[in-house]
């Protein structure tokens, strides 16, 4: 079976958790495609950390504000019912456990929950921005990541080599072959994305993996 | 309420000295007072310590850049305290070299230091950054069974703050995400320069929109049409 890496697939399983009123950040890149499939009927309240609630798509060509951004510096708009609000006032929405989750890039995620997505010394400093925050304050954190990096090696670890984003906050593991939950000091395998199996997850990914009991497969198509 | 002064930008840039701590207001240049920034570039000061979110955008292949990076890419800052350097290939390249000091804080603890400067406390106790490199050299403390890491307040001697409406009081409002950190840092800082889209006569701000209260102010400045 050959991996092909597949970021709909991330995004669309993570944006079926979501339930109606749910407050959610998500983070740039990757995990900004989860507002793309949020199921028709579940209204989510997404949090901006750069200032405000009710963030909206990307405006229509030539009504961009340069005044209204989210947190790479994108212009976006506003929900009817969002507002704004200072970096303190956001982060500690953010803290303050008023977050219900929190959707982050990955670099390294480890069966203990560490996460490395800020850093890689010497080579790529951008900076931690709002992740640190975000991870130990949300209530619950999902990693979203390809299962893989370009060189094909498992991106789920047993022990995060590169400096931590945050020790033992996240909860969830999302990639493009599977769902993972941290739990117990290892990764629990909840769900096979078609047409991968759990062999093959247990084969390619160097870490400690159980597999559920109610594992099951599923079709994103 | 008694007026503040207004002046001009090149004006105001003068009451910042060598060496002093800037605070600038903006997040990726949204609502960083553009003005100011060109009138530090062009009076270049040297040896501040930027306090900012980012440094904007530096691109190193096309050479493009925006807002603070100009003042980056002169080496008027010898140190920065920030919180993202990702789009900013200039800085992540003085910092890789040794050349500048570049400190990278939790956004979150960013604000509230500053906050916690302008509101007379010492620091704050949070539990972002424990068990990483952030919490190197720093005070762990434990309350109800939960750690916390013990983060400093930061205090600035210049903030350049970018308002959308003033009035000649020092009462501010802000336009949308061009809020972020520009009412913390106003709070933080003994000179507070206020660049404001519009500055309207004492009374004529709504006393329940205000943002930033007037006491925090000293100085404000017409942001070019």
């Amino acid at each position: 079976m050959e991996y092909v890496a597949n970021k709909e697939n991330i995004a669309k399983r993570i944006a079926r958790f979501f339930r109606d009123g749910d407050v959610v950040n998500l983070g740039i890149g990757l995990p900004t495609l989860v507002g793309n499939y949020v199921p028709a009927g579940v209204t989510i309240v997404l949090q901006s950390e750069n200032g405000f609630l009710g963030l909206g798509p990307a405006p229509a060509k030539g009504e961009e504000d340069p005044m209204l951004v989210n947190a790479g510096g994108a212009c976006v708009t506003i929900q009817p019912g969002g507002c704004f609000f200072d970096s303190a006032t956001s982060f500690g929405i953010i803290r303050g456990g008023h977050v219900d989750y929190t959707v982050l890039g990955v670099l390294e995620v480890d069966q203990l929950g560490n996460l490395a997505n800020y850093k890689v010394p010497g080579k790529l400093v951008p900076g931690m921005g709002g992740a640190m925050d975000l991870t130990v304050g949300a209530k619950k954190v999902f990693a979203a990541t390809q299962h893989f990096d370009n060189s094909g090696a498992s991106k789920l670890l047993r022990r995060c080599r590169l400096p931590l984003t945050a020790a033992a906050e996240v909860d969830y593991v999302v990639t493009d072959i599977g769902f993972f939950e941290v739990r117990g000091g290892a990764f629990a395998l909840k769900e096979y994305f078609k047409p991968y199996t759990v062999e093959y997850i247990l084969e390619k990914t160097d870490a400690d993996i159980v597999v559920d009991k109610d594992c099951m497969e599923v079709d994103l198509g | 309420m008694v007026a503040k002064p207004i002046i001009t930008a090149d004006a105001a840039v003068d009451l910042i000295r060598e060496g002093a701590v800037v605070m600038l207001g903006g997040f990726m240049g949204c609502g960083s007072p553009a003005g100011l920034l060109d009138a530090l570039e062009r009076k270049g000061t040297k040896n501040l310590t930027l306090v900012c979110n980012d440094t904007a955008m530096h691109n190193l292949k096309s050479g493009e850049m925006t807002f603070v990076a100009r003042l980056v890419a002169k080496k008027q800052f010898k140190k920065m305290i920030v919180t993202h350097i990702g789009l900013n290939g200039e800085t992540q390249r003085q910092m890789n070299a040794g050349e500048t000091e570049v400190q990278l804080v939790p956004q979150g603890t960013l604000a509230e230091i500053i906050r916690a400067a302008g509101a007379g406390l010492g620091g704050v106790l949070t539990p972002t950054g424990v068990g990483t490199e952030v919490e190197e050299g720093k005070k762990v403390v434990e309350v109800d069974g939960r750690k916390y890491l013990l983060e400093k307040a930061l205090r600035g001697d210049v903030a350049l703050i970018r308002a959308k409406k003033a009035d000649k009081a020092g009462n501010l409002t802000y336009d949308k995400t061009g809020r972020n950190f520009n009412p913390l840092m106003a709070s933080a800082c003994e000179t507070v320069i206020v660049e404001a889209d519009e500055i309207v006569e004492i009374g004529e701000l709504d006393p329940e929109v205000v943002v930033t209260p007037s006491v925090f102010v000293t100085h404000l400045v017409r942001a070019r049409q």
